[in-house]
């Protein structure tokens, strides 16, 4: 790895994290919920339920329950904002790019798993394994 | 006279044997604590391969060329010095593999199919690596051998009476970990031995973690197995070894086979190559083993007694700061001998994310749950901050990582 390229998370920027840590909006679980669904990182515990429901094609209520690091909680509080409102088939297209892009502090290459485990979740729990655009490839 | 302990002043010059140790990391200096993990190389290590591929490199055994030659010497002589550094009757008892891990699978594979029945059992204790548990669930799962678990107690050693009651004449082998990986708990391994050999079973000794900080001699020891990992004593990867009695490695069949482990094949069938290179199938990784040879004459040269006094030192210095700090929730060291290793929490604090803040200040330990999980799951500790030391480490390194304990305690609970 390049010396002096961020490694890993400047902590001062885990600041805007730490507070949707503390404070996750959209916290809890649905229930009954038209789907949802749960995972985690075998590696470090990290783990994330989403379950939501949906009016007109709209998502109209979704939740998060969750344990782990600042970096895979925060991830999916933003990430819940993000879609609530949000057309389902808008959803697909969300790309782990615009994911990270919304957790505003760069993410180094150790903590992406964390970052994107929320957005795995969330595309399982509406179409299953087809789109979460999972790290087969890397 | 010399002394047995290391100087500051000694500490200072064997850290210039190690031109990593003055890598930046963030413009901060590098602090390395994760030794359990891998350990860094002295100079000497690096220059004996690049040196060995720049004069000598030729396949062994193969060719009458002097390169070969010189190859095959090199390759044979490391075999020697592992077996004197441990204090082996002959290097024949030695045999190379890559790590550790497959020395284990080599004995569960191959001790395990050749004198193993489904009325066995194997014990192990709770303590050990993945690497000692998951091959003899293989095999159990193969020809079904029973499995059992001497577990640990409140104060993090071992329960030596339940060991007692687990230990019967079923008991085939006794498996177990020297210094715990996780705990840093040095077992009392004689006693251990002595439980093994009351019923006759074989007594296997993984010594990935205590061979590059505590003299062994596995005559005395009378262990029938022992292994460990070059890169987790200041040598390379890829390469390690399996210890075992010579009438035992007689008598086990083969694990890899293929070129170099055979002495004579026809279409009908093979017979085995002398020891060790029976069970060195393939062309083994020579380069590894002029660096593994050179590492161990680079510890012998300091003292293996004179590394475990600096790190006891160490630990105990380290041990009672941490018992004065408050927000950290620390595992084990307790009762009885232990590495400087440490598995750690901040209280609150997601193990990840405080080795990220130490990382951005330069500290590197692990966190996860360090290739234990029976242990982490009988501790009830999911996750863990693990900070291993050598005796190239020092007390300013601790006191680094003291300070940026707290500041991070600081940030992340405020
Ligand atoms: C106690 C113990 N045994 C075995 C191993 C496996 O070593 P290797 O990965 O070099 O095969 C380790 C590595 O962490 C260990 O700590």
């Amino acid at each position: 790895m390049e010396e002096n390229k961020p490694l890993d998370i400047d902590p001062l920027m885990m600041e805007f994290l730490l507070d949707h840590y503390k404070h996750p909006h959209n916290y809890g679980e649905l229930e009954p919920a038209e789907m949802s669904y749960e995972d985690g990182n075998p590696s470090c515990g990290d783990q994330i339920k989403i379950s939501l429901n949906t009016k007109n094609g709209i998502v109209d209520e979704i939740k998060f329950k969750g344990k782990g690091c600042i970096v895979s909680q925060s991830a999916a509080s933003i990430l819940t904002d993000m879609v609530k409102g949000k057309k389902i088939e808008d959803i697909k297209t969300i790309s782990r790019e615009e994911m990270l892009e919304n957790l505003i502090i760069p993410i180094g290459p150790m903590r992406l798993k964390c970052a994107l485990l929320a957005l795995k979740v969330l595309k399982r729990a509406i179409w299953g394994k087809q789109f979460d655009g999972d790290d087969e490839d890397e | 006279m010399e002394q047995l302990q290391l100087s500051q002043s000694e500490i200072e010059k064997i850290r210039e044997d190690f031109p990593i140790l003055n890598r930046k990391i963030n413009d901060k200096q590098l602090i390395y604590l994760d030794n359990a993990a891998t350990t860094q190389k002295p100079l000497s290590v690096i220059e004996s391969m690049s040196e060995f591929l720049k004069k000598s490199n030729a396949n062994i055994h193969r060719a009458i060329h002097i390169l070969s030659y010189e190859a095959t010497l090199a390759y044979e002589n490391a075999h020697k010095i592992v077996a004197k550094f441990i204090g082996a009757k002959s290097f024949r008892e030695i045999v190379f593999v890559r790590n550790a891990t497959e020395a284990l699978n080599l004995i569960a594979h191959s001790f395990g199919e050749r004198f193993l029945t489904s009325s066995d059992e194997v014990v192990l204790t709770i303590m050990e690596h993945h690497s000692n548990i998951v091959p003899w669930l293989i095999l159990r799962d193969k020809i079904g051998i029973k499995v059992k678990f001497i577990k640990t107690k409140e104060d993090g050693t071992l329960d030596y009476d339940e060991a007692e009651k687990l230990i019967t004449k079923r008991t085939k082998l006794l498996g177990v970990i020297q210094a715990s990986n996780v705990l840093g708990t040095v077992n009392n391994i004689l006693r251990l031995r002595d439980l093994a050999k009351s019923v006759n079973a074989k007594f296997l000794v993984d010594g990935a973690q205590s061979l590059p900080h505590i003299p062994i001699n596995v005559s005395d020891l009378g262990c029938d197995f022992f292994v460990a990992s070059a890169h987790k004593m200041v040598g390379p990867t890829g390469i390690g070894f399996l210890y075992a009695k010579r009438e035992l490695l007689e008598e086990m069949p083969p694990f890899l086979t293929g070129g170099d482990m055979i002495r004579e094949v026809t279409v009908d069938g093979a017979t085995w190559n002398e020891l060790p290179f029976k069970f060195e199938a393939g062309t083994p990784a020579f380069t590894e083993a002029v660096g593994f040879a050179e590492a161990i004459k680079y510890l012998q040269n300091i003292k293996i007694e004179r590394i475990l006094n600096y790190e006891k030192t160490l630990e105990k210095y380290i041990l009672e700061k941490l018992k004065t700090m408050s927000f950290i929730e620390f595992y084990g060291h307790q009762k009885g001998e232990h590495l400087a290793l440490f598995s750690f929490n901040i209280k609150g604090v997601h193990p990840h994310d405080a080795a990220s803040f130490l990382n951005s200040f330069g500290i590197a330990v692990r966190s996860g749950n360090h290739c234990a999980q029976p242990l982490m799951n009988h501790l009830k500790i999911e996750n863990a901050l693990r900070a291993s030391f050598y005796f190239y480490n020092t007390n300013n390194e601790a006191e680094k990582l003291f300070s940026t304990l707290e500041e991070a305690n600081k940030f992340f609970n405020r």
